[in-house]
């Protein structure tokens, strides 16, 4: 993990929201790469386009113009090229109907946004961490479910 | 007076190898090509005051083998939690035991290679453990809590929800929930 990346991906329309993320990552002293999406269409165009490297982890606003998260989250699980990924769900909704139907649909993790960003760096890093030893240690990805 | 040098590298290096490896006072012997083995427990200290000697001469010790020897503890730790669960003693005397070497050299490597803790690992594959449990068998969640060594049900539920921020019982509902949904599109 050390010489490795974790290449990270976020769609998000809030620039505020991308900005404060992105500085979130900067800050950990785990290696990613992060990219950035500002809704759901151009985030599917960069993950069905060949030359693209797929995230380890993807982090989904549900509320998007163009295709919400949801959306975005049903194509992901439909798609067998997509099965490594881990999707994480990154909304400021605390509906507990939201929460359930984004992990029926195959969801791995469920973040509230956090207000502040001490916060977010801790619960970045910890869902990034675990994220890892399902990556590596051959853990059963269908039992990864977690929420923040 | 100029002066042509001519080097045997391997030669030179062993040289070095040999005499740093003198002065810092612990038994080893050089395998060769590149390789030598420290014949007693090392402190991480030690190892790393090594490293900045070697870094002089522009050697340097490779990261890899500590990726080799975290996998080594991973694989402790499973076969720990996995089949040896009853075990009576610390799990950091069962680790530091099984790969024979410092404990605390071992959970330093682990957690810089990793950014997690030994500890937290253990959670980690115990928890994924109960999981499975909980999804495969139809033990309840005392049975599970007993049979992996847990003081309580409360202990383990408390370590579920702290884990993956759901208590024991929302993860069935939505692994339930996920295998309806799959039937019916089947």
């Amino acid at each position: 993990m050390n010489t490795d990346f974790i290449n990270i991906c976020l769609a998000d329309d809030d620039e505020d929201d991308r900005l404060f993320f992105t500085d979130a990552f900067d800050e950990l002293k785990i290696n990613t790469k992060v990219s950035t999406f500002n809704d759901g269409v151009e985030l599917m165009d960069f993950l069905h386009h060949p030359d693209s490297i797929l995230p380890n982890v993807l982090f989904l606003d549900l509320n998007m113009p163009k295709k919400n998260g949801q959306e975005c989250l049903l194509e992901i699980k439909k798609d067998e090229k997509f099965n490594d990924i881990a999707v994480a769900i990154y909304s400021t909704s605390s509906s507990e109907e939201d929460i359930e139907l984004t992990f029926i649909n195959g969801a791995n993790i469920y973040i509230k946004k956090p207000n502040d960003f001490e916060r977010l760096k801790k619960i970045l890093s910890e869902v990034v961490t675990l994220n890892w030893q399902y990556h590596t240690s051959g853990l059963n990805k269908d039992n990864f479910l977690m929420r923040m | 007076m100029k002066i042509h040098l001519k080097f045997d590298y391997a030669q030179l290096t062993k040289k070095i190898i040999q005499e740093k490896l003198t002065d810092l006072g612990y038994k080893f012997n050089i395998i060769g090509f590149g390789e030598f083995n420290f014949l007693e427990k090392v402190p991480l200290a030690k190892m790393e005051e090594l490293t900045a000697i070697f870094n002089e001469y522009g050697i340097d010790i490779v990261e890899n083998q500590k990726s080799v020897l975290v996998q080594k503890i991973k694989d402790a730790i499973v076969e720990m939690v996995h089949t040896d669960k009853a075990l009576n003693i610390k799990s950091s005397v069962y680790i530091a035991e099984k790969l024979n070497l410092n404990y605390t050299y071992l959970s330093n490597v682990f957690s810089e290679v990793t950014y997690t803790s030994i500890e937290n690992f253990i959670i980690i594959q115990k928890i994924e453990l109960a999981k499975n449990l909980m999804i495969k068998t139809a033990l309840n969640l005392t049975e599970i809590s007993i049979q992996l060594n847990y003081s309580s049900v409360a202990h383990l539920s408390t370590q579920f929800k702290n884990t993956t921020g759901m208590t024991p019982s929302a993860f069935q509902k939505i692994i339930q929930k996920r295998r309806e949904v799959a039937q019916k599109n089947n």
